[in-house]
């Protein structure tokens, strides 16, 4: 019998060709190959995208305000020859480079978590008050202890965003039913609101600190040089060790909390352990260049369109694609305007915004 | 006028008309009717519900006197009345009429429209955190506004106009934009998510790139104050609330029906696409005028709806009491704003944001104590 | 002490919060039976399968499985040895039928471990049984609610457990479909010598299928064993609160329940001399 010819075994009987053994036979068969073939097909891409993303770190290392040559670029990482373009490249370019890839890839991360453990795809990992946290311990830091410069915000940054993620989960998780995702939500927005409004008062108040803090708001990975990056990359690291193990229990728990328990999958263990990770992720990212939301929003569904909704892959793929996200979005930011540079937070959204727009209109959205 | 009980409410037996209700003995849940007009119109009433509207009610009278009588120029409240009636110094006229007057009626009239629309956009969406904020709206408002601001440097009136264009021209791009074959509730959430976002980066361009104080004039309006407004603020509002806020309170049985899925209210007869958008564009300019009067403060359209709900146990949204909650919560919050760090005024909305947040979290932590689901 | 089954439940107390829905209920599935679980809404079936595959931890008494408590195994362990099907189960957005299948996969799954040869022949395997082979690339959300009960079906399969718990698998099917499943399941447990759950509504289904009938009441066993000697007009009407006849099934020779006409309204609508007749013989 022909391959074309559709015929399943719920309506076996109608089928006089061939018998039943032999069509399922061969539709195993099929299937199985079917399966390798986008096992390979996902592999593949996620080696497409870690090449782009090792383009867009030399691009990235590459332009700037002084332009060198990408021979030169190449040669200077390979060969450091103590030449001044070698201590740009080695000193400068390269922290802030590995630097966005780190928070590129932990913003993704973040977002598909927050996405799988909410089971919603316009949760953010802002939800947690990972944001304002951080907002009111940087405007506290100025404004208190009369620090100045992004990098000595990063250890109040940290503290901040992780303290309010502690209180929003634990005001989400009492009582019997725990950190349900509507719980979270809704924790979050309380809270947010309250640290916001502490934002907005001092602000108001301290011209000086809505001075610095209208910049740090927007985003950006300007003047973020080595010593930032190893103050902050251990957190980055272990969450995004921590997120990549939680594929398996987050595709358990997609199918409902009963059907994940019965799998032998810990509902709430998970639930605390993607809380961690997003801490860890976004808070750091957050911590060292600012709050860059939607990051976290857009990628996991740029990442969805490759992977569909296999957290397994999910998660690796959201990683690149949210490091290749946000080192172009900053390469670009240093090249678009002649005077000075354009901040990486404004030039995701600029380039994230269209993109998701295009994918809403384009796919058939399911109800939430 | 006539107060007697029925057995449902406002159903079939009171809608033959003049027909005299049933015998009190009957009574069996504690909704009444209320006739007006011989019987030409006829309303249920539930006596919780009527005691917390005229608790708001009340409540919003006496903080509206206390914020005619006190400030740096404190009035006692006789000299107050007097000054409302005319009489009395030439500074207590200037300051109960032309200053604390207008603004506890902006406060009033802006809460309530406010709380309506969160009213609205959250029984729309079925959702406690819906706002206007889903179709784009509030960044497009704030967007406008800051560029006039820190561009064009403009006054309170082009600032209102900005934020008017801005908001009115976002919500039309956001709803062609997820029209695709009709537009579909969830494609208009994310559709406005995106554009927002591509807004807000705008705004912050801007915001870094302006002048401090300019920067700070911005940032004032975003956080939304009443500082300064007067009687101009006042009439803009007054219209705008007079043509919308019948309209959308008329529109609330239909929603309350729609509330349980668009097929069993389409199947009751309620014309649900119409009115979507009907009272959608009605609860829009509604937040569009009072935007442009205050700037975008925010939580009393998040926690008018949901506190009056708590407080009088209704099971839909009740507009009605969602309004008076909101008048209330911002004539408060602005006294409390006028006089926290007097002489310093801070903007209303850092007051809301600390407080509604505070009592939000409050809320949830008694609620999810006692091990509700 | 001797095990009466691979799983059972002694003394056990079942509650939500305060309300107490079971009281010192004893339970023993039979090994490789296919045991039915009925009675009114609200009497405490699913809470019975909930408590069985540790999805509610008793507030007395214990469960135990292959002689040992439930509870002390890990809970992959359990995941091992014993399926369950809830009734609120999400297919997630654009997911196609053979990766909802895999997901059954999960408690077998190490995690350096994470695909196998095994896995996918277990996962074709378990959509051969079902008959879903060819829908296997589909996107579930495309598919009917019979269709998507064998996958469902399929996936629990993939776990590769001896002991399956079903919460009414037939809610929301259409007769045939219904049919269908419980076919399957027949044939599970006659070929493949699986022990089954399920909870149902259908009172024939139930004495059709059912090698082992448990009928509960007020969170109590009423009555338990062969639908032929347990299923009597005096129990379904002491369970159901309802008047029935019971007469042999003319297909399959089991209990059929046919509701009483309360009053003889349908017969006198239909037939008014009829009625009569029947009113006479009943009365005989």
């Amino acid at each position: 019998m022909s391959l074309e010819r559709p015929s399943t075994a719920l309506d076996a009987g109608e089928d006089a060709g061939a018998p039943d053994s032999v069509v399922a036979a061969d539709a195993l068969d099929r299937r199985t190959s079917a399966a390798a073939h986008t096992h390979v097909l996902r592999t593949a891409g996620l080696l497409a995208l870690a090449a782009a993303l090792a383009g867009c770190a030399v691009l990235s290392i590459a332009v700037g305000a002084k332009a060198i040559p990408l021979g030169t670029v190449l040669g200077a990482l390979l060969e450091p020859d103590g030449s001044y373009n070698a201590s740009v490249v080695w000193e400068l370019r390269l922290p802030r480079t590995v630097l966005g890839v780190f928070v590129g890839a932990a913003l993704g991360l973040a977002g598909a978590l927050m996405q799988g453990l909410t089971r919603n795809p316009i949760a953010e990992p802002g939800i947690l008050g990972v944001n304002s946290g951080a907002a009111a311990a940087v405007v506290t830091a100025i404004f208190a202890f009369g620090l100045t410069g992004a990098d000595a915000y990063v250890w109040f940054g940290f503290l901040g965003a992780a303290i309010a993620a502690v209180l929003v989960y634990a005001l989400g998780s009492r009582g019997r039913s725990g950190a349900t995702p509507v719980r979270l939500a809704l924790a979050g927005t309380a809270l947010g609101a309250v640290l916001q409004g502490f934002v907005y008062g001092i602000t108001v108040l301290n011209e000086n600190v809505f001075d610095q803090i209208r910049f740090w708001q927007v985003g950006s990975l300007v003047g973020r040089d080595l010593e930032t990056f190893l103050r902050i990359w251990p957190f980055l690291t272990a969450g995004i060790v921590l997120a990549l193990m939680l594929g398996p229990a987050l595709n358990a728990i997609a199918l409902g909390e009963d059907l994940a328990a019965a799998l032998g999958a810990h509902v709430n263990r998970t639930r605390a352990f993607v809380a961690l990770a997003i801490v860890l992720l976004c808070g750091g990212a957050t911590a060292a260049a600012g709050p860059i939301w939607f990051v976290g929003l857009i990628v996991p569904h740029l990442a969805r369109s490759f992977t569909g909704p296999d957290q397994r892959w999910l998660l690796p793929y959201s990683a690149a694609v949210g490091a290749v996200l946000l080192t172009l979005a900053d390469t670009a930011g240093r090249v678009v305007t002649s005077s000075g540079e354009l901040e990486v937070g404004i030039v995701t959204a600029l380039i994230g915004a269209p993109v998701f727009i295009y994918l809403v209109r384009r796919r058939r959205m399911a109800q939430l | 006028m006539t107060l007697t009980p029925a057995r449902t409410g406002a159903g079939s037996d009171t809608a033959a008309g003049g027909a005299p209700g049933a015998p009190p003995g009957r009574r069996r849940r504690s909704t009444r009717a209320m006739r007006l007009a011989g019987g030409r119109v006829s309303f249920a009433v539930r006596p919780r519900v009527a005691a917390v509207y005229g608790g708001l009610l009340a409540a919003t009278v006496v903080v509206f006197a206390v914020s005619l009588s006190v400030g740096e120029y404190s009035i006692p409240l006789p000299r107050v009345l007097w000054a409302l009636a005319g009489e009395g110094e030439r500074l207590d006229l200037f300051f109960v009429r032309d200053v604390r007057l207008p603004r506890a009626w902006v406060a009033v009239l802006v809460g309530a429209a406010l709380g309506i629309a969160g009213g609205v956009f959250q029984s729309i969406s079925r959702n406690p955190l819906g706002s206007p904020d889903i179709i784009g709206f509030t960044g497009g408002a704030s967007t406008g506004a800051v560029a006039v601001i820190l561009v064009f440097g403009g006054s309170l009136v082009q600032i209102s106009l900005g934020a008017v264009v801005g908001g009115v021209g976002t919500a039309v791009v956001v709803y062609l934009l997820a029209f695709r074959r009709g537009v579909q509730g969830y494609r208009l959430v994310l559709v406005g998510i995106g554009i927002n976002a591509l807004l807000l980066a705008v705004r912050d361009y801007l915001m870094t790139r302006a002048e401090l104080t300019e920067a700070m004039t911005a940032h004032i309006w975003m956080i939304g104050s009443l500082n300064g407004r007067g009687w101009g603020e006042v009439l803009a509002v007054s219209i705008a609330a007079a043509v919308l806020v019948p309209v959308v309170l008329a529109l609330g049985p239909r929603l309350r029906m729609m509330e349980m899925g668009e097929q069993a209210a389409s199947g009751l007869g309620v014309p649900v696409q119409g009115t979507q958008v009907a009272v959608m564009l009605a609860a829009s300019a509604l937040t569009g005028a009072a935007i442009a009067v205050s700037g975008p403060i925010s939580f009393i359209a998040l926690a008018a709806p949901q506190l009056v709900r708590r407080l009088a146990r209704t099971n839909g949204t009740a507009l009605l009491g969602a309004g008076l909650m909101g008048a209330l919560l911002l004539a408060a919050a602005d006294l409390i704003a006028q006089q926290a760090l007097a002489p310093t005024q801070l903007p209303v909305g850092v007051v809301t944001a600390v407080i509604g947040g505070s009592y939000l979290v409050w809320v949830l932590y008694r609620e999810w104590r006692t091990g509700h689901a | 002490m001797p095990q009466p089954s691979r799983l059972w439940g002694e003394n056990l107390t079942l509650a939500y919060d305060q309300s107490v829905i079971s009281r010192d209920l004893g339970i023993t599935i039979p090994d490789n039976s296919f045991t039915v679980i009925v009675g009114p809404n609200a009497c405490g079936k699913s809470t019975l399968l909930r408590a069985l595959s540790r999805m509610l931890k008793p507030s007395g008494g214990a469960v135990h499985l292959d002689g040992r408590l439930i509870g002390s195994y890990p809970s992959k362990e359990v995941a091992r040895r014993l399926g369950l099907l809830p009734q609120s189960s999400i297919a997630p957005d654009g997911i196609s039928v053979a990766d909802l299948v895999a997901r059954g996969r999960y408690p077998h799954q190490k995690f350096l471990k994470q695909w196998s040869r095994t896995d996918e022949k277990v996962i074709n395997e378990a959509m051969d049984a079902t008959g879903i082979v060819d829908l296997a690339g589909r996107m579930v959300d495309e598919l009917s609610g019979g269709q998507r009960q064998r996958v469902w079906l399929a996936m629990v399969l993939a776990q590769q457990t001896p002991l399956l718990l079903l919460d009414e698998p037939t809610t929301y099917l259409d007769i045939a479909h219904q049919m269908d499943v419980l076919d399957l399941c027949a044939e599970l447990h006659h070929e493949r010598s699986y022990t089954l759950v399920a909870v149902l509504h259908d009172l024939n289904h139930a004495c059709r299928y059912a090698t082992h009938l448990i009928a509960m009441k007020d969170g109590q066993v009423a009555a338990e064993g062969d639908p032929a000697d347990i299923v009597t007009e005096e129990l379904v009407e002491d369970v159901f609160g309802m008047p029935v006849r019971v007469i042999p099934d003319p297909e399959t020779g089991t209990p059929l329940v046919v509701p009483v006409d309360r009053g003889g309204r349908i017969a006198r609508r239909r037939a008014p001399e009829a009625a009569e007749r029947i009113e006479q013989a009943r009365s005989a």
